[in-house]
Formats: C-alpha cells, sequence, structure tokens
C-alpha cells in the first residue's frame, strides 16, 4: 500500500441512514459508520444481507445523502458537493444498466458521451479497456446477447470510460461462473497495481475479500471489524479444522449434527469430511463425538462466521420435517437421461448428456454461463421438449405425460416467481389448489407449510412485501405442498449471505434425509460440497460427474487438497485445452 | 374432469384475485368507464346547439329582418356581427369567429314582393363537414317554414308536399341515445382486449409463467383460466355502462337483459379470443399492450360507431365482418333502443359465435405451440 501519506480515499465519520419501509417501519441499514479507504488500496465490504453494504456503497457516490455523520469521497464532501464526487467516481450496482439492444461497442460510447468523455480522451482509453477486459472481438455484438461474465467486464469498462480515481463495485461477481469471476479479479487487480486506482467492492464470496488489502465487516448497519484480512481470519485461529465422520455415519447427517452442536461455530461439509470451527469453550468435545480432528489453517470465513456468531448467536433454521412418509414412484432411480440432446437452431446447447439421479440424493449441476444447466434444467422440469434423447422423471417420461409428471415434482425458479400482489396464505391456496389438493388435505398442508417454514406472522402480507429470506421460505413452501419425490431448485442461493446460505442447506439436508430427493444448480462451487454427487456441464458437454471428493480428484497435483472452485477450473480448462476451441465466450 | 375443474377455478379465482384485490387495480377497471360514458354523454353529439354566425345585409328590408329574427329566435343561432362587405366575411369564416355568413342581396324584398324567388346565400365553414352540414340544414329549415308562413300570408298557392317527421326509438334524434348503448361494446372490448393480452404477458414477465407451467395445469386449463376472469369482468364493466346509461342520462332501456347479455357474452368470448391470441405471441407486457392499441383504432373506425358501414368502400365492408366490435354495437343499440328479440338479432350472434369458435381454439393452438 502507498496511501499512507496520501489523504484517503473514502472517509466516513458516524454516518447514519435510515429508511422507511412500504409497511410503515423505519429501517436502520446504517448506524454510526466510522470507515477509511487509504488512497490507492483495495477494500472488500462484507457482511449479511442487510447489513447496509450498498447503502454504504450508494453514500459514496453522492446519490444518498446520510442522516447524519460525515462521509468524505476523494476530500470532497458528498452531501455538499455531490456532483463533483460523480465525475470522479465510477460506480457499478448490481444490476449494471446496460442497453441489450446496443452492441458492445455502442454501449461504451453512450457511456463515454454521458460522462461527457470527448473523442481525443475516447480514442485513447479505449483500446485500453478493450485489452483489459478482452471485449475487442466483440464490439459488434449485442450486450443481450453476452455472457453473464462478459455483461460485468463490459459494465466495468463502461464504469471505467472516465478514468474515475475511485471505483466502487457492488457485488460485482454475483452470479457470474469461476472462469469470469478470476478474470474479473485479474482486472480489478490490475486497476488497483498498474493504474493506482482505489477499489471499494462488496462481496458475498467470503474468500474474496481475502486477497483484498482491507476488509471491513459490516453487520446490522455497525462496522464489527476494519483492517487487513488477517484479522478477520486470526480469530478463528488453532480452531479450524477437517472432522472425520464416525465410521457408518453419512458427512451429511454428521454435518447437520455438528450445526446443532454445543461449541461449534460453523460446520460445513468437505467431500467426506466436515470443516469445523470450534469457539472458545471446551463444549464441542460432546457433538465431535471422539472424531478424529485434523487442525488446518483457518480461512477469512471460518473467521467471519466466529465474528458473526459472537454478535448473532447461534441458531439458524430449525430443519423442516415433512409431515409423513414420501410416496415413492418408479425405481431407485429417480431420473434417467440418456443422451439428451436439445438444440436452439444451429446452435447445440445440451450435447448428448447422460446422468443418474438416485433417489434421496442431493444432485448439483454444476457449469459456467451457458454451459448448458439452465436448458437441462428446464428439460428436466418439462419446461422445454428435448431435441433428442430420453428423459424419464419419477417414473414417467415428462414429454409424453407431462402433466401426469409434474405431479411428483417440485420448482423453485432462481427469480422469485410467485404472485407478489397475492399474500402469503393466498399464493400457498392457489399452489395447493394447482397441485389438486382440495378439503382437509390442502387445509393440513396450507398448515404445514406455514408452520414449518416460519410463515405465519407475514400470512397477510402480500408476498412482494415479504423481506429476501421470506420470499424463498415461501417459495420452497409452493413447492413443497403436494409433497413431491423430486424437489427441483435454480440457483437456490445466488446472492444470498452466507448465514443464510447455511440455513437454506440444512433444510435440503433435511429433506434429503427424509427421501426427497433434489437436484440443484449453483454458482458456489463450495456448495457442491453438500451434494452427494455432481456434474460439471461445459458448452453442453458433460465433463465430469461423482462425488465432490471424485471430482475433486481431477485437479490433484496441487501438493495439497484442491478447493472445489479449482478443481472446477482444472476441469473446464482442461477440456476446452483438449478440443483446442475456447469456449463460444 | 373434476379434478380439472378444480384447477380451473383455482386459477380463475387467482387472477380475479390478483386484478380486483388492489383498490387502485379496481378503479382503473371501473372508474374510466363512468368517467368516459358520463364524457361521451355530454362531449360527444352531433347535435349543434350553438352556431355563431354573421349577416351582410345590403337589403335591410322587412323581409330580411324577419328571416334574421326567425333565426335569432331559434335559440341554436347567435349573431355575431352584421358586416359590410365581402373582404369581412373571408376574415370571419378564416378565424373561425362564425360558422355560417349570410348574404341577403340589395333587392331581397323587392324580388319576393313581386313573387319571384329570392336568393338568400350562405357561405359556411366547410373544415368540419359535419357540422357544417348540420348547420345549414338548420338554416334549411327556417327557410322552410318562412317560405310557409309567407305562402299563407300572402294566400299564395301552399307547397304540393309537405313532410311530417316520425322518428322512431330516438324521437328527439338525440346523439346520446345512440352513443351510450353502443359504448357497451366499445369500452368493454377495449378493456377486455388489454386486460386479457396482459394477463399471459404478465406472468411471462414476472417469471410465474414457468411456475405455472410445472404444476400439473394443462395449456387448456390455463386458457380456460385466463378466459373466464376477463369474459366476467368485462361483463361487470358493461352492467357499469348500463347502470350509467339508465340512471344517469334515463335513456329508456326498451328490450331484454336475458338477448343483451346473451349477445354479449359472445361478444365477449370473440374478444377475449383476440386478446389470448395476442397474449400468446407477445413476449413482453409492452407488447401486448401496443398490439391491443394498434387492433383497437380499426376496429372502433370499421365497426359503424362513427360513420356508417355502408357508407364504406366495398373491400372494407368485407373486412368489418370480422370485427366483433361492429355486431356488439348492432346489438347493444337495437335491443336497447328497439327492443329486438333473438329472432332478429341472428346476423349479430352467428358471426360472433363464428368469431369466438375460430379465434379461441386459434388462440390455444398458439399458445401450445409457443411452449414447445
Amino acid at each position: 500500500m502507498n496511501g499512507q501519506a496520501a489523504a484517503p480515499a473514502l472517509c466516513a465519520r458516524g454516518v447514519h441512514k435510515s429508511f422507511r419501509r412500504e409497511t410503515g417501519e423505519t429501517v436502520q441499514a446504517l448506524d454510526g459508520v466510522s470507515v477509511e479507504v487509504a488512497a490507492g488500496s483495495l477494500a472488500a465490504l462484507v457482511g449479511p444481507d442487510g447489513a447496509g453494504k450498498t447503502t454504504l456503497i450508494r453514500l459514496a457516490t453522492g446519490l444518498l445523502r446520510a442522516d447524519a455523520g460525515e462521509l468524505s469521497v476523494l476530500g470532497i464532501d458528498a452531501a455538499a458537493r455531490p456532483q463533483e464526487v460523480q465525475n470522479r467516481v465510477g460506480y457499478m450496482p448490481q444490476r449494471f444498466g446496460l442497453y441489450e439492444d446496443l452492441s458492445v461497442g455502442e454501449n461504451l460510447d453512450l457511456y463515454a458521451e454521458l460522462h461527457g468523455v470527448g473523442a481525443e480522451g475516447h480514442a485513447q482509453r479505449y483500446p485500453q479497456l478493450m485489452q483489459m477486459t478482452g471485449l475487442g472481438p466483440f464490439t459488434r455484438r449485442l450486450a443481450g446477447q453476452l455472457s453473464g461474465g462478459m455483461r460485468q467486464k463490459l459494465g466495468l469498462a463502461c464504469t471505467l470510460v472516465c478514468s474515475p480515481q475511485l471505483l466502487l463495485l457492488d457485488e460485482p461477481t454475483v452470479g457470474v461462473d469461476p472462469l469470469s469471476r478470476r478474470e474479473l479479479w485479474e482486472i480489478i487487480d490490475h486497476l488497483v497495481e498498474r493504474e493506482g486506482l482505489t477499489v471499494l467492492l462488496s462481496t458475498s464470496y467470503l474468500h474474496e475479500a481475502e486477497r483484498c488489502h482491507q476488509a471491513i465487516v459490516l453487520n446490522q448497519g455497525r462496522v464489527l471489524v476494519q483492517g487487513a484480512p488477517r484479522l478477520v481470519t486470526d480469530r478463528a485461529a488453532g480452531r479450524s479444522f477437517l472432522a472425520v465422520p464416525p465410521s457408518g455415519q453419512n458427512p451429511r447427517d454428521f454435518q447437520a449434527k455438528l450445526l446443532d452442536g454445543p461449541g461449534i461455530v460453523d460446520a460445513v461439509p468437505q467431500g467426506s469430511r466436515v470443516r469445523v470451527v470450534c469457539d472458545a469453550s471446551e463444549d464441542a468435545a460432546s457433538p465431535l463425538d471422539g472424531a478424529a480432528l485434523i487442525p488446518v489453517p483457518p480461512r477469512f470465513e471460518d473467521g467471519f462466521m466466529t465474528l458473526l456468531r459472537q454478535v448473532a448467536g447461534g441458531g439458524g433454521a430449525a430443519p423442516i420435517s415433512l409431515g409423513r412418509p414420501l410416496q415413492r414412484h418408479g425405481g431407485d432411480a429417480v431420473v434417467r437421461v440418456r443422451d439428451l440432446v436439445r438444440t436452439f437452431g444451429r446452435f447445440t446447447a445440451v450435447d448428448h448428456v447422460s446422468f443418474e439421479v438416485r433417489r434421496g440424493e442431493i444432485f448439483g449441476l454444476l457449469g459456467p454461463n451457458g454451459a448448458g444447466k439452465t436448458t437441462t434444467f428446464r428439460m428436466l422440469c418439462g419446461l422445454l421438449p428435448a431435441s433428442g434423447g430420453s428423459l424419464e422423471v419419477a417414473g414417467s417420461d415428462l414429454r409424453s405425460a407431462r402433466a401426469a409428471g409434474r405431479q411428483h415434482i417440485g420448482y423453485v425458479a432462481q427469480k422469485f416467481s410467485l404472485y407478489g400482489q397475492l399474500s402469503v396464505r393466498e399464493n400457498l391456496s392457489f399452489f395447493a389448489s394447482a397441485y389438486g389438493l382440495h378439503g382437509a388435505l390442502r387445509r393440513e398442508r396450507i398448515a404445514w407449510a406455514m408452520e414449518q417454514f416460519g410463515l405465519q406472522p407475514m400470512e397477510r402480507l402480500p408476498s412482494c412485501q415479504l423481506p429476501g429470506g421470506y420470499k424463498q421460505r415461501l417459495a420452497m413452501a409452493a413447492a413443497l405442498l403436494h409433497e413431491p419425490e423430486l424437489l427441483f431448485l435454480d440457483e437456490p442461493t445466488s446472492g444470498a449471505d452466507p448465514l443464510a446460505r447455511r440455513g437454506f442447506w440444512r433444510r435440503i439436508n433435511a429433506l434429503a434425509g427424509q427421501g426427497v430427493t433434489v437436484i440443484v444448480t449453483t454458482h458456489f462451487m463450495e456448495e457442491a460440497e453438500y451434494c452427494d454427487r455432481i456434474v460439471i456441464l461445459d458448452s453442453g458437454l458433460l465433463l465430469a460427474q461423482g462425488t465432490p471428493d471424485e471430482v475433486r480428484g481431477h485437479a490433484i497435483g496441487a501438493g495439497r487438497e484442491p478447493t472445489m472452485e479449482e478443481a472446477f477450473i482444472a476441469v473446464v480448462e482442461r477440456t476446452r485445452g483438449r478440443d483446442g476451441a475456447g469456449p463460444q465466450a | 374432469m373434476l379434478e380439472s375443474l378444480r384447477r380451473i377455478l383455482a386459477l380463475i379465482r387467482k387472477e380475479l384475485l390478483a386484478t380486483l384485490k388492489d383498490p387502485r387495480g379496481r378503479f382503473v377497471l371501473f372508474a374510466p368507464p363512468v368517467i368516459q360514458c358520463v364524457i361521451f354523454g355530454y362531449v360527444a353529439s352531433y347535435d349543434l346547439n350553438d352556431v355563431p354566425y354573421a349577416v351582410i345585409d345590403r337589403d335591410r328590408g322587412g323581409a330580411s329582418h324577419e328571416i334574421l329574427a326567425r333565426l335569432d329566435g331559434t335559440g341554436v343561432f347567435h349573431r355575431v356581427a352584421n358586416l359590410t362587405d365581402e373582404g369581412e366575411l373571408k376574415a370571419y369564416i378564416d378565424d373561425r369567429r362564425a360558422l355560417l355568413v349570410l348574404v341577403i342581396g340589395p333587392d331581397f324584398e323587392r324580388e319576393i314582393q313581386s313573387g319571384r324567388s329570392a336568393a338568400l346565400q350562405v357561405v359556411a365553414d366547410g373544415r368540419n363537414s359535419n357540422t357544417a352540414g348540420t348547420a345549414l340544414g338548420y338554416v334549411g329549415a327556417v327557410v322552410e317554414d318562412f317560405n310557409a308562413d309567407w305562402r299563407t300570408a300572402h294566400g299564395a298557392a301552399q307547397a304540393p308536399l309537405s313532410l311530417i317527421d316520425r322518428v322512431w326509438y330516438n324521437p328527439n334524434l338525440e346523439t346520446r341515445w345512440n352513443f351510450i348503448p353502443s359504448l357497451v361494446g366499445t369500452l368493454t372490448m377495449l378493456q377486455t382486449l388489454l386486460l386479457t393480452t396482459l394477463s399471459i404477458a404478465r406472468e411471462r414477465e414476472q417469471g410465474t409463467f414457468d411456475q405455472l407451467l410445472v404444476t400439473p395445469f394443462r395449456p387448456g386449463e390455463i386458457m380456460v383460466g385466463m378466459a373466464v376472469p376477463s369474459v366476467l369482468i368485462g361483463a361487470g364493466q358493461a352492467t357499469t355502462i348500463l347502470l350509467v346509461a339508465q340512471l344517469w342520462f334515463r335513456i329508456p332501456f326498451a328490450g331484454s337483459y336475458l338477448t343483451l347479455y346473451s349477445g354479449l357474452l359472445l361478444f365477449l368470448l370473440a374478444a377475449v379470443g383476440i386478446g389470448l391470441l395476442l397474449s400468446s405471441i407477445a413476449a413482453t407486457m409492452q407488447q401486448a399492450t401496443l398490439y391491443t392499441f394498434v387492433l383497437m383504432m380499426p376496429f372502433m373506425l370499421l365497426s359503424g360507431l362513427t360513420t356508417p358501414i355502408a357508407n364504406m368502400p366495398v373491400a372494407v365492408q368485407y373486412f368489418t365482418r370480422i370485427n366483433p366490435l361492429r355486431y356488439a354495437i348492432d346489438i347493444a343499440q337495437r335491443v336497447y333502443l328497439e327492443g329486438v328479440g333473438f329472432g332478429r338479432l341472428g346476423a349479430d350472434l352467428w358471426p360472433l359465435a363464428a368469431l369466438a369458435l375460430v379465434t379461441l381454439p386459434l388462440a390455444a393452438w398458439t399458445f401450445r405451440r409457443r411452449l414447445t
């Protein structure tokens, strides 16, 4: 860092900001926040949903005014002279406003003009940006036709046309696959190291905070820690272990048991073992029950969870229990896919993919954007007919008997997709009827859903006004009303914070434990660890399948056990290299 | 079968809830028909109540004085100026200060007294041909009366023909009587079409469509579930307009409600069929709205509401046969004002039934095809 002598790029002193919800309650988004970001440094904002990350970033752009406190950006008072701040700051919101019907080049031109960048400045900046983002070959492509990763790169390039001194990025890597994420990070590193930019970004990928100069942990509008990421990581020093499940015990059940146990801060599955973070007490001995413990160096996430547990206490979602045992349809393989093909015109989205999903397992579909995950997923759900091959879901071929087959499946879309104007109860009531439930059974199932997902307090609220976490619970409840034996979840944890993700996986675990088969797509590679088996797709081809440990085996050679993300990148890159053809970008 | 019915009922309930639960939604559906009805009732009229006119009277005799007094006495004409030369005349017409200018020649009185026919020249502003025509008609009637009285007073022979008019179904020839019952078709069509077209497009845009498709709903059930609420809401709007017509404007209802609502039902089914067809094509709500308005304009113009269908070019007249609004307006006017029964509405009912039978299955077919 070279900003010791210079004035800080961003300096907040006792900043407060509150909002009024539509329901009338006041939300304290920032509650006396004081932070400092040194010029020329790279700082990460982390924290659960609703911690105030986006609010802080928007205050720094001068788009919002603080209720109290001082905020200076590049030495300028953000509240008094917001226009001057905006002239010098680049801001990329979570959903950057690209014009989908304009080409890459036209989008850049437009943003250059909006920022008043003249033709000569433009001509000088343009090649740099193209080279840095690798968008050069695609200047004529429409922005709407770019992959998720490329859109983010284009958004970043548009933010950079005016040569800002401070770059504010709100969750720039969310929903972007690991390969594109790595490329984005290379750009950000380049900007900080070579061009001397100051970058403040928020992220829900905690390991990304590890590579920043400074980490700022926010929780409920307050700063918990700020400083070098090590400060956070060290909270878990000497307390991180890999626990080997006692023989005969499923690692997933073992992990669930540990998560509930006293003295345990965090437990996440890692292959056939469980990564455990204990607290300072000695209480952890009883749930661990003499399992073998291998000490491992702590990660940022371990420290983060320790911090949050100290302020928020334990708890999390209670696992759900089905009302009664599931009925079975078909054999042991709940899903059978043989040589599945789907073409759109001349483009082959899914290319002879075959796999099986066994009853009661959690099955993960992983792959970069455009890999064919969503297409495969939609065909499995009967939303899209296959172009070739065979498909059997819960004992019926969805292509011939779609209506009957759908009775056995539940589906939760990535985006909240229940009726926003209808209340929680009205939504449940509609979906219960849609699945043919009526009379006493219908009342019973709705009551079950209300209770299991803790929806009673929100019963009459229109579902569009539900807080984020409740929306997902309602979507899950609606998908489980008819007791499906197969549950499809499309990117269920995208945009969710680490705590919410753990709560979610506990529910999924409990469901699988009771015999529900779960098929899930995810961008979070470490979440593949919760799955019994996974497949990796790229460019429509199935690259690898097996248990997380087996897939990880593809990337051995690093000397230590590779992370799921490294394994994923290794598998995808190896295949792309072998074929000699890059992805169709 | 029973299960299918239950699912459809659930969908109907959901659609009605989603549309009517929100007070704003209810307002948007039921306030505009009332407001538009009142506006049409008071504003849209071909009857003239106030015609400004000017006069160049070069005679200034008793006869010219008499005819001007008769014009002023109608309560419709009011004189804005007495002009002296032709240059002023042009200015008055061009600036719309006068709709008509009467020119009375210097020998007006003498011509009449000598038993010859005198010329009364009227210059009218034809930029609005409708208004000008009506105003000229009124002048003609005044002149006719003048002639008749003059003959009586001077013992001349009466004109060989005299006209005795009786206007049935609208004795005072009020435009309002013609317009308001027609709104039952026009306003209802616009709202029903829009509502239906938006229904599936909204589900698509909000992502709820996929959620609906993974449930055991069959495409046909979804279509029925979307069509029925639109028909119900359309019938509600038609009722609102009928109430305004009778309770506010006091236009007497001559026919039977059973006949009118049966006709309306067929009409709504045809309209909903068109709406669903558009809906299954439109990808977004914006497209759906645009399609509706693009279609609505020709439907209105070619419905016979403002201009008689018989006056249109023959090719266009054929086209009006696939316009449900044409039949709906005919049904509304004839049942409301004339009181006809089913027997004499066949020419309207059959085409509507045929339209519904074509558009609804076509919509279902397009919908199913778009799913795959």
